[in-house]
């Protein structure tokens, strides 16, 4: 099979309003092929379904990058009664970096309903509920507008699309709590309750929303799974590397000449990337000094480790970081870099969630060492110290946020050490030198 | 978070909300609300109800507006659930005002992406103007808050005043803005720069067709 990690075409890409050029509306959406023919789609059946996506080498866009297809195959083939299965389809975006998410809600809301429809059929959900993140509140609008398009056309409800089968789609907003793109916590914000995350087992695919088998996706995800189904999986495989298929959406900000959102292959070079789409690194290449590749929650890569790294799941596992979703924060010359992460650490303590010790305790704990590190009010033994403490949060909590808050800080003791010393050296440098006179 | 805190239980704000209910459209809104829900689990909508409450407090009050404690009362009988538990959801969640705030809620991100393409500016330009963080300016116009990653990377920085987002702000461009609000007059969301969304700055480098036509791609797969 041809594999590519070349630039992507134009009739290669998904996403073909993700610039909101043309209207989001259903009539507009049908006429780029959305909605066309889905009962045929529906008619392989929920197994053939499950299987194409397994076959097409989808891993989730979410961050964690775990094989879609294989998420489906989990839920109850026959749900008993009472306890019906749900898509919960996380559109929570919220890791610093990402803004993919709400281009497609906002430009290609009907991609992520029928997504929605054939993923729920394919894993035989009652309905799906879309949680949607609370401060995306034009994104909102546009997503229940559509969901009512879709119903008023019948593509939606009792005999969804024609083919037989009854599915509901429904919209939840969220109110502005990072902690609630994890899963469980999700269903417990769903529930109506404070998001915290909830232990696992039970695995939601057991006992989920309301105690019935769920399956939480992201908004990507579930939005590139119906052209998936019409094109082929072959089609999708044919793009990145072997483990790492498909088309991305990547999300590129920082310092660069044109920040931007673009669908490109994966397995696409940092370089090719950037130089492409966004227009160079501000100042040149020269100018660059470090890259976090994947969102907030994955350690930095300094300029001369990222520059022809593959940008797809395990090209950036090879160099020491991730792909999470795919948000590229660029990071020049004249960056205060330890400001940079400390700022990623006060993130991390506004929201955790308060309710394991170590993540609750620790943020706080690891911001504020940080913020003396940041202007060299420090003891050398205490980057150090620092390094232990993230070991000690990293691992020991319910959900991942401990890890999240301890691997940017990682990255950085990793990469820029000397840097750290040289501040507390200066700021201790003055006051020695005068003693010694 | 550790900033936040529920506004005094006191006579007056009896006085003033404990007769608080859904306006006309909003008992209709609500009933709509509760129906997404299975039945028995109503209380997934307290999250929705409690945003619907603070925009009808909002309107009653000019303002944002913001969740008294008979408020939630309300909110708590109607979905028949203890009050404990709504105060925990509306404390927890940062868009529940649990206390006045002004007819100007200027939110701007402070974290890192923001932060790389100049955040700084924006906040120096809110304090200039004397807002208060927490608290309502003396006018009744703004209420200032520095508020986590809001998913607009690729337009930064941002900030989102009351329902609409601004991106691509400089120092001036803020300014601007801010006096064009305080002012009433009318005001251009989204980029602040000549700029499509998250396309990139001088037009894309994908997608060209979709820029003058809705093209449909189907006819050029194999």
């Amino acid at each position: 099979m041809e594999v590519s990690t070349s630039p992507l075409s134009d009739k290669d890409r998904i996403f073909t309003n993700l610039y909101g050029f043309q209207p989001w509306n259903l009539d507009a959406a049908r006429k780029r092929g959305d909605w066309d023919n889905t009962k045929k789609l529906l008619e392989a059946g929920p197994d053939a379904i499950i299987d194409t996506i397994k076959n097409s080498g989808l891993r989730g866009r979410g961050g964690a990058g775990f094989p879609t297809g294989m998420k489906w195959s989990f839920m109850p083939k026959e749900p008993k009664p009472g306890r019906p299965n749900f898509l919960v389809i996380n559109a929570d975006e919220s890791e610093p970096g990402s803004c993919k998410d709400r281009e497609i809600i906002r430009h290609d809301p009907h991609k992520l309903i029928e997504g929605a429809l054939v993923a729920g059929f394919a894993m035989r959900a009652r309905a799906a509920y879309i949680y949607i993140r609370g401060e995306f509140i034009y994104e909102a609008k546009v997503l229940f507008a559509a969901v009512e398009e879709a119903y008023a056309a019948g593509l939606l409800g009792k005999n969804a699309a024609g083919s037989g089968y009854d599915f509901d789609v429904f919209v939840h907003r969220g109110a502005g709590a990072y902690i609630c793109g994890e899963e469980t916590a999700m269903l417990e914000s769903l529930e109506g309750k404070k998001g915290q995350p909830r232990l696992k087992p039970p695995f939601p695919a057991g006992a989920g929303l309301y105690g019935c088998p769920t399956t939480v996706n992201n908004v990507e995800s579930i939005s590139v799974s119906p052209t998936i189904l019409r094109r082929g999986a072959d089609w999708f495989k044919s793009f990145g590397r072997e483990n790492n298929h498909g088309t991305k959406l990547f999300q590129i900000s920082g310092h660069v000449n044109t920040p931007c959102v673009v669908e490109e292959s994966m397995g696409i070079s940092f370089k090719e990337l950037i130089e492409k789409h966004a227009g160079g690194i501000r100042g040149g290449w020269d100018n660059l000094l470090a890259v976090i590749p994947g969102g907030s929650s994955v350690p930095m890569v300094p300029a001369a480790q990222i520059m022809d790294a593959p940008m797809d799941f395990d090209g950036l596992k090879g160099v020491g970081s991730g792909l999470g979703t795919a948000a590229v924060i660029v990071m020049d010359k004249s960056t205060d870099i330890v400001r940079a992460i400390s700022r990623l650490s006060y993130f991390y303590k506004h929201e955790s969630c308060g309710q394991c010790t170590p993540c609750r305790e620790g943020t706080g704990w690891m911001w504020r060492v940080m913020e003396r590190l940041r202007t060299g009010d420090a003891d050398i033994s205490e980057i150090d110290m620092l390094q232990q403490v993230t070991k000690q949060v990293e691992g020991h909590t319910i959900c991942a946020l401990g890890d999240a808050a301890a691997w940017p800080i990682q990255g950085l003791i990793r990469h820029f050490r000397p840097e750290m010393e040289r501040r507390i050296n200066e700021a201790k440098g003055a006051p020695m030198q005068e003693a010694a006179e | 978070m550790a900033a936040r805190h529920l506004e005094p239980d006191t006579p007056e704000l009896r006085a003033r909300w404990g007769a608080f209910a859904w306006n006309e459209a909003n008992a209709v809104m609500a009933k709509t609300i509760v129906a997404r829900y299975p039945e028995g689990r109503q209380r997934s909508a307290v999250m929705p109800l409690l945003d619907l409450a603070q925009r009808q407090v909002g309107a009653e009050t000019d303002t944002q507006g913001w969740l008294p404690i008979p408020v939630m009362e309300y909110v708590a009988t109607y979905l028949d659930m203890p009050i404990i538990r709504v105060v925990e959801v509306a404390t927890f969640y940062t868009m529940y005002n649990i206390a006045p705030i002004g007819r100007f809620h200027v939110q701007v991100c402070g974290t890192t992406p923001c932060m790389l393409r100049g955040s700084d500016d924006l906040i120096a330009v809110c304090k200039g103007k004397k807002m208060p963080t927490g608290g309502v300016s003396e006018d009744g116009l703004w209420t200032f808050t520095e508020v986590e990653c809001m998913g607009n990377c690729a337009s930064a920085p941002m900030v989102q005043i009351n329902d609409d987002n601004f991106e691509d702000l400089s120092y001036d461009s803020m300014s601007a803005l801010l006096e064009a609000l305080a002012e009433g007059k009318p005001v251009k969301v989204g980029p602040q720069i000549d700029r499509q969304t998250s396309c990139p700055e001088g037009g894309p480098t994908a997608l060209k067709a979709m820029a003058t036509e809705n093209h449909d791609y189907r006819g050029e797969w194999k």
